[in-house]
């Protein structure tokens, strides 16, 4: 067996049992990442500094200084800065931009002994779900279709993470979450994906798109491995001051325990349209699997759920469109000349910006305007407490709730990149939580019948990811999903 | 009607203005509103600038409590409602010197509401300026358009600097007024400790709302708040002097009056002033005002203040402007002048106390607002550094008050004093400036003065007031020390003038 092919958990463990070293496992990590370039993961590597950490990492064990994530090589979402290392956002505008400071959640794993392997690619400024509107071309899902060839996406924006740890790439990886962006890559690619509640981890460091919505959180091999990582990645940040102050416990202690009795909500309104058959049949073998670990089984109803994709996509482009404001050309990034000033904006926004960030900041700067903002902003913001309110009573039901990650499995390359609604629709499960600021994971729970991944999620109340990772690890432990991409890369 | 209100003659008719202001004043603070970043003046070009204020990938405001505080403080020192739940709103368009694309700033929500401040007029009456809000905001960077013909260069070491901006409702009539209002703003927050009130420095700048409208009308705005009794107002931004806002202000009256007149009318702008030509020139019209698209900002939590804590800070208050003279004319006897020039800064007041301690208040009182304050304002200082301390001055007064020396003589000493002769019993010591009480020298002198001029002496007895001149020689006679009092009454003995 080759060491890229260990859980981090198992990795972690041999590198205390002396049985490799960092170094070790981070060249074969290395020589995986070389030998799979054709699927476009990494866009940058740092092979270099990966060894330099891992050297280091093996010399602080060596001194009995081991970290919780000692000497595991993980690849970086490219939305969180990284200190010397360029950071695009998979944007031209950013094509050359290196921080001169750290994310605070990456500094939290580097904290722990982690060695960064390099900068994962992702849908330009997270905006997307499938990895092609990245600058730097999109990434190649790791798994295909039974006895075909075709590229599949890995789904967005966290397609680089997804599929690097899908392939083996890494051990593990950070990715964020605005509208599903952790969870439906995660579905597509058969690894476990979490956005914890809004406030557990800190955004100072990661570029914005959407700050009410901006989540990081990891993809990983297995439940217990987002448990680590969730665990290394939180806590309070005073950078941050939508950053929560709340202690955060070892959520790892919460995989595998007993699941009996907790009450597992059923929303009726998650049985969408056209939902594949293949999909309602995985959530009823959900159901059965929590419902033979001791769940009870509740039908609940969140009845603003078919408002959640319309008033995601006005909050999240007005955001956007702020945010995003500050990459005028005029302090770092990419600057195009221009005759005046308006000019030079416009030629360096036009020319550094891909067309859906267009979109998005067009959107998001006519549901502001003078005229449109009641009608569209405040009103989606009241569809917003709406739809809190909804998971609030769900909650004198039930302790956490039980729905599909995507609508469908992983679609190809192109399929729907000319059609931003289909596009959009891919968010319809996992939007809510990011509305809501709950806590969300997704888990490869079953095969389509073309042998793809599907993925199961499971939402928590406010920061109760215990609960999350509790039902997590039976739904894993029932579901005994071992299938993996066959290499052909 | 407002007897205060000036009439503007017009051809076709009176006129009157009604102005209100949005001052902007700098939060004293040693760093910014949403960054740990130093504030400071002289400081080299982005030398102050953080990696927020630079507006970099990944960059999060934190609110500075210490500029809360300073606002809070400050909407007490106006009399104003502390709102316990306020909100931060960005406000968005592009600008080189606004690195984020958007200012943070307060929209619907504000820190502080409805307040009010009583103004002095020159001739001592006061009026009201009700306050509509006050609400914390960052500062821009600086555009330099003249370092370079082909370039504009940026300063953001002032960007992010925390404003508190204040709107008043149009309540003022007169340029004079709206003067006289940011003066006495001024001393509130200089009072305060909430901002140094430099305006040379533009930490303290006006934006000035100008309308006009016929007599009659601006009562009928007050009696039913609407506004539309009154005329099309312009906003002129960013005057930072009270000689510019006077003439800002009288020329964009006099501007907006001929338009009127000629039958057009005023379109709603913003207008910059222009000092050099003492002008107001159109910046941008309404039709093309920027759409700032005000939305919460979401890197930021609601602003809830704790109740305790707002009383906590209102505990600390200083006494304010109002009180210290209300109290400096019923403690000391005052007149309301006096006590007005004493309380435009506390620096002057405290100096004044310290000094009155045991002496004759009204006394003392006239020495600091005349000869020390002429020769600090002419020396072009304050009283805090004034090279006389305020022991000084009560000797001097002390002196005056035991008969030693006259009020004349004390002009003299004083002048002697400012040039660091030394202590003003010391100078008198060594000037030989004691007044001479003794009686017996005075009768001498008066003796010879009249023997010596007896047809004057007959004379003074049918008239009076040709006194003065016997006095006069009199203090010539004795090198200007003898007592005038004893002077005054010997001579009236021996002339027998009544």
């Amino acid at each position: 067996m080759s060491l890229t092919n260990l859980t981090l958990k198992a990795a972690i463990d041999g590198l205390a049992a002396r049985e490799f070293t960092s170094v070790e496992l981070t060249r074969a990590h290395i020589e995986a990442i070389e030998a799979a370039r054709g699927l476009n993961a990494y866009i940058l590597e740092t092979p270099d500094k990966a060894i330099d950490m891992a050297a280091k990492s093996d010399a602080r064990r060596a001194l009995g200084e081991a970290g919780p994530l000692e000497g595991a090589p993980l690849g970086v979402k490219d939305l969180f800065c990284t200190n010397g290392v360029r950071t695009t956002a998979c944007s031209k505008i950013l094509e050359n931009f290196v921080p001169t400071y750290e994310s605070t959640v990456t500094s939290q794993l580097w904290r722990d002994g982690a060695v960064m392997l390099g900068k994962l690619n992702l849908d330009q400024f997270a905006m997307g779900s499938s990895n092609e509107t990245s600058y730097f071309g999109p990434v190649t899902n790791p798994w295909r279709a039974q006895g075909s060839t075709k590229a599949l996406t890995p789904g967005g924006s966290s397609g680089g993470s997804a599929a690097a740890v899908a392939a083996d790439l890494c051990l593990g990886a950070t990715a964020t979450d605005t509208g599903g962006s952790i969870r439906q890559p995660a579905a597509f690619t058969g690894t476990v994906g979490i956005k914890p509640t809004y406030g557990r981890c800190s955004r100072w460091g990661v570029v914005a798109f959407a700050s009410s919505l901006d989540q990081a959180g990891p993809i990983a091999k297995t439940v217990e491995d987002a448990a680590l990582l969730l665990t290394s990645m939180s806590g309070h940040d005073p950078k941050d001051s939508t950053s929560l102050d709340i202690p955060v416990p070892d959520f790892t202690q919460f995989v595998g325990k007993s699941v009996k009795g907790l009450k597992i909500g059923i929303p009726k309104e998650y049985r969408v349209d056209n939902m594949p058959a293949e999909i309602e049949k995985l959530w009823q073998d959900g159901i059965a699997w929590l419902k033979e670990a001791g769940c009870e089984i509740v039908d609940i109803s969140l009845p603003h759920t078919k408002y959640a994709l319309p008033a995601y996509y006005i909050v999240a482009p007005a955001e956007a469109s702020s945010n995003l404001a500050r990459y005028d050309g005029m302090r770092y990034g990419l600057r195009e000349e221009g005759a005046n000033l308006t000019e030079i904006y416009e030629n360096t926004r036009a020319s550094g910006f891909g067309d859906e960030v267009k979109r998005r900041i067009l959107i998001g700067t006519y549901v502001l305007s003078a005229g449109y903002y009641d009608a569209y902003y405040l009103k989606a913001l009241k569809v917003r407490r709406r739809i809190a309110e909804d998971f609030d009573n769900a909650w004198t039901q039930c302790d956490a709730i039980l729905t599909p990650t995507a609508p469908s499995a992983a679609f190809g390359l192109g399929e729907n990149s000319n059609d931003p609604i289909a596009m959009y629709l891919n968010d319809v499960f996992t939007v809510t939580t990011n509305l809501a600021g709950l806590p969300g994971l997704s888990l490869p729970a079953g095969l389509d019948a073309n042998g793809l991944p599907l993925g199961l999620q499971i939402i928590g109340k406010p920061l109760d990811e215990a609960t999350v990772f509790s039902v997590a690890g039976a739904v894993e432990k029932a579901a005994g999903f071992t299938a993996k991409a066959e290499k052909w890369w | 009607m407002n007897e205060n209100t000036k009439v503007i003659k017009g051809r076709t008719g009176d006129w009157e203005m009604v102005l209100g202001l949005e001052v902007h004043a700098q939060v004293a603070s040693k760093s910014k509103l949403f960054s740990g970043a130093a504030v400071g003046f002289g400081a080299g070009p982005n030398e102050q600038v953080s990696l927020v204020d630079a507006a970099m990938p990944g960059m999060l405001p934190v609110l500075n409590r210490f500029c809360v505080e300073q606002a809070v403080k400050t909407g007490l020192g106006l009399r104003a409602q502390i709102n316990l739940k306020s909100r931060f709103d960005r406000k968005n368009y592009f600008y080189p010197d606004l690195p984020q694309g958007y200012q943070i700033s307060q929209f619907d929500q504000p820190i502080v509401g409805e307040g009010v401040v009583s103004v002095e007029r020159d001739d001592g009456t006061t009026f009201d300026v009700r306050i509509e809000r006050l609400h914390l905001e960052q500062d821009a960077g600086k555009s330099l358009h003249d370092q370079d013909p082909n370039a504009t260069y940026v300063d953001l070491n002032r960007a992010g600097t925390a404003l508190m901006e204040i709107v008043s409702k149009p309540d003022m009539r007169t340029s004079e007024e709206a003067a006289a209002y940011v003066k006495k703003l001024r001393t509130i927050l200089v009072y305060l400790g909430t901002c140094d009130g430099d305006m040379e420095k533009g930490n303290l700048r006006a934006d000035v709302n100008v309308s006009v409208c016929r007599p009659g009308d601006y009562e009928k705005f007050r009696a039913t708040g609407d506004f539309k009794h009154l005329g099309t107002r312009c906003e002129i931004k960013n005057v930072n002097s009270y000689r510019y806002i006077q003439q800002a202000i009288e020329y964009e009256a006099r501007r907006q009056i001929e338009i009127l007149e000629d039958g057009g009318k005023v379109d709603q702008e913003t207008r910059l002033f222009d000092p050099t030509k003492g002008e107001t020139r159109s910046m941008r019209s309404k039709e093309e005002a920027h759409d700032y698209r005000y939305f919460p900002d979401p890197d930021l939590l609601p602003l809830v203040l704790d109740p305790a804590w707002v009383k906590s800070i209102e505990e600390t208050l200083p006494e304010l402007p109002d009180a210290k003279k209300a109290r400096l004319q019923s403690q000391y006897g005052l007149s309301a002048y006096d006590a007005g020039v004493l309380i435009i800064d506390a620096d002057r007041a405290d100096y004044f106390e310290a000094a009155a301690k045991g002496r004759d208040a009204k006394l003392v009182a006239n020495w600091v607002t005349n000869e020390l304050l002429a020769k600090l304002s002419a020396a072009g200082t304050e009283f805090t550094n004034s090279p006389l301390p305020h022991t000084d001055i009560a000797q001097l007064v002390e002196l005056i008050e035991n008969g030693t020396i006259s009020s004349k003589i004390a002009k003299e000493v004083f002048e002697h004093m400012w040039a660091g002769e030394g202590r003003p019993a010391e100078i008198v010591e060594k000037r030989g400036l004691v007044q001479i009480n003794d009686t017996g020298a005075i009768e001498k002198a008066i003796d010879d003065l009249i023997a010596g001029n007896p047809d004057k002496a007959e004379a003074v007895k049918d008239k009076p007031q040709a006194l003065g001149w016997f006095v006069g020689q009199v203090m010539k006679a004795t090198g200007g020390k003898a007592n005038p009092g004893t002077v005054n009454e010997l001579l009236r003995k021996k002339l027998g003038v009544e």
